[in-house]
Parts: C-alpha cells; structure tokens; sequence
C-alpha cells in the first residue's frame, strides 16, 4: 500500500530528524587463520548495515550508528570469536585529523601501541581457546610449594654447565 | 554489568576481555571521541573547553605539567566512574597519548586508593605467560559477575563475599578519594 509506506517513511524521518542516533567506531583485528579481513568487509557489505567500512593490514574500522556497528561486529566476532579482537577507537574512519592519506604518511598515531599488542593475540587467542575446551591451565592448578634443593642444584647444574 | 576501569587505558586486548566477559570497559578512547566528534568543538589542538583545566585541576594540582593535567582530564573522570581495575605491568610501549609516566603514575595511585577490586598482572611475553593473563582476568571478571547483586565486592581477591572495609558505602568511598585528591595536589612538586 503507497500510503502506508509513504506514512512510514514520514515517520521514520521524523525520528531521524528528532533524535540523531551517537555515532561510534570500532577497530576490529583479526587475528584468525580462517577469517581474512576481506571476508569480515564482505560479510558486512552482505549485511547491509547503513556502516562505513575501511579494510585495513589488522582488520577492519567499522563507523556508523551505535546499535548498527555493536552489531555489525558481534556478528563478525562470531565468525571466529577467539581470534577476533574489537575496541573502541574515538577518530571516525578515514577522518582527516588522523587517515595517513591527507597526513603525507608514516603511521597513524595509536598504530604503534596496537602494532605490539597484535603480536601478542596469536597466543591470547590460543589461551582462549584452551580455557573454553579444558578450563584452567594445567600449571595454574598446582599450589604453591617452596622450591626443594634436588631442584635448586639441577638448576645450578644446569646454568653451569652452560 | 561492572565498569571495569582498564591500565593502558587504550589496551585492545584489556577492552576486549572485559567485554567478552560481560562487562564494560571505561576506555580513553571513548573519551576522546566525545572531544573530537562534537561539532562544536575545533580539530586539535583548539578542541579544549574552559571546563577541561578544571576537570584536569581535581586530579592534579596546578603546579604540575599542563600535560599531566590535560590527560587526567580525560582518563580523571573514568577513574570516578570506576567499579573494578585491571591494572598490565611492564606494557610493551609507553608513548604517544599513554606515555606520560608521571600521568600514568598517578593514575594507577588513584585507582589503587579508590576502594575497588584491582586485579594486577604482568604483560604476558610467552604463550604459558598468555594463557595465565587470560586465565587471571576471566576468573577476575567472573567473580564481579556472580558479586555484582551483592553489596560489595573484597578489593583485594574481588571475591563475592561481603567487603566490611572503611569504604562500606560508595559515598563514603567519594568522599575519601577527594580527600587524597588535595593530599595528592599538596605532595606532587
């Protein structure tokens, strides 16, 4: 029916026009050996969520309405949910205060802090995956005991014989 | 749901965490994305406010760097807002908008005061380090999901049973935190 959806529509851009929804960004990284980048931007451009998307060598900047990007990424996390990694960033993607594109290049600021800690998700994503499937490490479990002297002299043994 | 303050405060691996364990990580990114996304407000570095000085000046006293007081204007008020810590010692970088030592310093001493649970560990460097960290921090965030109906949280362990400490109302924890805010201002040179 014309009508409905004309009406329909009037109201859906009256709420846009009273209320504008807090827009907000997220750096999603992924860290998977199944899930590349390029399938995370393909999977939200299937989704047609009203995001920007930039594809990044990490991962992807996702920017768009707050309940459209919390979604977006919760539905990419879910295709490897130990492997990929989501936080907030403040600056909008491609913004010029920050887009190495109108900065003449080099790395982002914030790039440098994120570049060390990507390193690190390989095995946080590992020890994720471990406590889903067995629970607390093996070693976690054993107590605390003072450290015997068979023990000490091995070690020293050992260092010396270095 | 616990606001789960987070040392570096724009750690993706501490932001994710907290968030994979169903809470909600305060980060300085938010923040910052109020300064620069405001359209009333200029691109850097005219995006300060006459209200950000004296937000910074709670925190630290005047005497101290404009620098420190201009961070603690931002991560400040995420320290107030704080119901749980994960502090990371020996992070791999500390430069750029987290490498202000005295800033950082300050900051840990803020949380630490503050009666909440506080959760500190070591940047992990190794796989057996990796699945530690991870460990720690969902046992952590697990006991303040089971505590949360509950008064109050023990600051150290943030085990579920009752806390009877000094700080047995958060108003109390309030006024205290102020306290040590001018003791603060009056020790930093």
């Amino acid at each position: 029916m014309p009508g409905k959806s004309h009406s329909g529509q009037k109201l859906a851009g009256e709420k846009k026009f009273m209320k504008a929804e807090k827009e907000i960004t997220k750096i999603i990284v992924i860290s998977s050996e199944k899930v590349l980048p390029v399938d995370a931007a393909m999977k939200i451009y299937e989704s047609e969520f009203p995001v920007t998307v930039k594809e990044t060598c990490f991962g992807l900047i996702v920017t768009g309405p707050e309940t459209d990007v919390l979604q977006v990424t919760e539905e990419i996390r879910q295709l490897d949910k130990n492997h990929i990694f989501v936080k907030d960033r403040g600056f909008p993607a491609g913004d010029e205060r920050r887009c190495r594109a109108v900065r003449g290049g080099g790395p982002r600021p914030g790039f440098h802090f994120l570049r060390e800690e990507v390193k690190m998700l390989p095995a946080i994503g590992e020890a994720l995956d471990e406590l889903e499937r067995k629970g607390p490490p093996e070693e976690l479990k054993k107590q605390k005991s003072r450290l015997k002297v068979s023990e000490l002299e091995r070690i020293i043994e050992t260092e010396l014989a270095r | 749901m616990l606001k789960v303050f987070i040392y570096p405060v724009n750690s993706l691996i501490l932001a994710d965490l907290v968030e994979r364990f169903g809470h909600k990580p305060l980060v300085v990114m938010n923040q910052v994305r109020e300064k620069v996304t405001n359209i009333s407000l200029d691109s850097p570095p005219v995006n300060i406010t006459p209200e950000d000085p004296k937000i910074g000046l709670r925190f630290a006293a005047v005497e101290v760097p404009a620098g420190v007081r201009g961070r603690m204007s931002l991560i400040g008020p995420l320290i107030e807002e704080a119901e749980a810590a994960i502090i990371v010692e020996n992070p791999p970088v500390n430069f750029g908008c987290v490498g202000c030592n005295r800033t950082n310093e300050l900051m840990k001493y803020l949380v630490r005061s503050k009666e909440i649970p506080i959760l500190e560990v070591k940047y992990p460097e190794s796989n057996f380090e990796a699945r530690e960290f991870v460990y720690n921090i969902s046992v952590f965030l697990e006991n303040l999901s089971k505590a949360s109906g509950e008064k109050k949280l023990d600051p150290q362990s943030g085990n579920a049973e009752e806390f009877k400490g000094e700080a047995a109302e958060e108003k109390k924890g309030k006024v205290k935190l102020e306290k040590k805010n001018d003791s603060l201002r009056e020790e930093i040179p």
